[in-house]
């Protein structure tokens, strides 16, 4: 969705300031926030997809006005409505006023021992990979409603294919309820100019991680 | 664990109130356990952190062949040091010619498993905006300038490939151990959002 998260290229939020408190969480409440989100995802309630998707569907200046964890709440809030582990009402009485729903599994201190490491998002390839490092491709012009990773700035683009990553998890898929889709993953560069026009940093390289359905041959 | 925000309970702010409400439900449905939260917690204040990076830095500034294998699948070469580390986590390395820098402009996709939970700059508005068009204006915020003919390039981090900048050694440093050149390392210049300590600023 063309939403304000997509913020690559725009002007106005002015500098990028070094942290004044160093320290990973600034309040209790975060550190507990980072820790429900967590242990939910191991419960297999939502996948980190359905995370990104219900941060960025959050009212534009909701989701500007918001901290980092801040989002992360109200993307846990809607999730867990919308998956029907809780009910509004609940959050409005601030305790559980019906039973839990059953959930894949429920992590224990058993699991705190258990590495921390993000988990793979390879998959079994369907078909060949469609081009290969050197390539020449353009971006689709594409402005789906729903979740997708290819950023605006990056659409209807000329650029090359530098290296192929794998076959992978498709989020623009799993997010609709399509199933995880797997798709090739490419890293495209793109010159500075390409996207930001004849007064960009005549320096500048950029690249995304583009999954094949964002790519055709230039 | 500090709780500067737990002081006075008849003050709490909504958001506060809100997170509270989420682990009572949560916890009383028999999703999460708040002992386990507790647990997590822990390893994301005590045992992660860009130590973990700055030490893979440093043993390929000092080993050409672990340098290789990071570049070739940093993954792989970074669990052969003994450190676990999730899938898809891939080295670039810093030249003369090119300076490397890392953003996820669609959220704050960042390599937790090697430098531990991203700086609020890192996902900031302004970062996340800037660095893809103004690399070089996004590093000035910073005291740094790079040779005007070095290439900037900026990986934005929209699929969960991450990245780690392996940052140039720094002049002056020959004979150092790797104990000592990890100290030069940097979370930001892994970020590339900076370049290493130089000797002179080495903390001891």
């Amino acid at each position: 969705m063309n939403g304000v998260h997509d913020m690559g290229g725009m002007h106005g939020f002015g500098k990028v300031a070094p942290d004044a408190d160093e320290r990973p969480f600034h309040a209790t409440w975060e550190a507990r926030v980072l820790a429900m989100q967590r242990a939910i995802r191991f419960a297999r309630a939502w996948n980190i997809d359905m995370s990104r998707d219900a941060i960025e569907r959050q009212p534009p200046q909701r989701y500007l006005a918001a901290s980092y964890y801040e989002r992360w709440l109200m993307g846990m809030e809607t999730s867990a409505v919308e998956k029907g582990l809780i009910d509004p009402d609940e959050i409005a009485a601030g305790h559980a006023l019906r039973p839990g729903k059953s959930v894949a599994r429920v992590m224990t201190k058993d699991d705190l021992g258990r590495p921390f490491t993000r988990g793979s998002f390879s998959r079994p390839p369907g078909h060949e990979a469609r081009f290969k490092p050197g390539d020449r491709v353009r971006t689709r012009n594409i402005n789906p409603a729903t979740h997708t990773r290819l950023p605006r700035y990056a659409r209807g683009r000329e650029g090359l294919v530098e290296a192929v990553r794998g076959c992978h998890v498709f989020p623009d898929s799993v997010v609709t309820g399509h199933g995880e889709d797997p798709q090739w993953l490419y890293t495209v560069v793109f010159n500075g100019r390409q996207l930001w026009g004849a007064n960009a940093d005549p320096t500048l390289t950029v690249s995304i991680e583009a999954f094949e359905p964002y790519l055709e041959p230039a | 664990m500090h709780t500067d925000d737990d002081h006075d309970h008849s003050e709490l702010s909504d958001t506060q109130l809100r997170v509270r409400a989420l682990e009572t439900i949560l916890t009383e449905k028999g999703y999460i356990d708040p002992a386990v939260l507790d647990g997590i917690i822990e390893h994301y204040e005590t045992k992660t952190g860009p130590h973990i990076g700055a030490r893979a830095i440093a043993r390929a500034w000092v080993d050409p062949q672990f340098k290789a294998a990071l570049l070739e699948d940093a993954t792989k070469a970074i669990a052969a040091l003994g450190v676990g580390v999730g899938d898809h986590l891939i080295a670039v390395e810093n030249t003369p010619a090119q300076h490397h820098m890392v953003v996820c402009t669609l959220c704050s996709c960042y390599p937790w498993d090697v430098l531990g939970l991203p700086p609020v700059w890192y996902k900031s508005a302004p970062y996340r905006s800037r660095a893809v068009m103004d690399p070089r204006g996004v590093l000035a915020d910073f005291g740094v300038t790079l040779p005007t003919d070095t290439e900037v390039r900026v990986w934005d981090s929209t699929a969960e490939t991450r990245f780690i900048v392996v940052p140039q050694r720094p002049a002056g440093t020959d004979g150092w151990s790797e104990e000592r050149l990890a100290t030069l390392v940097t979370r930001d210049c892994m970020i590339g959002m900076g370049l290493p300590r130089t000797p002179a600023k080495a903390t001891p």
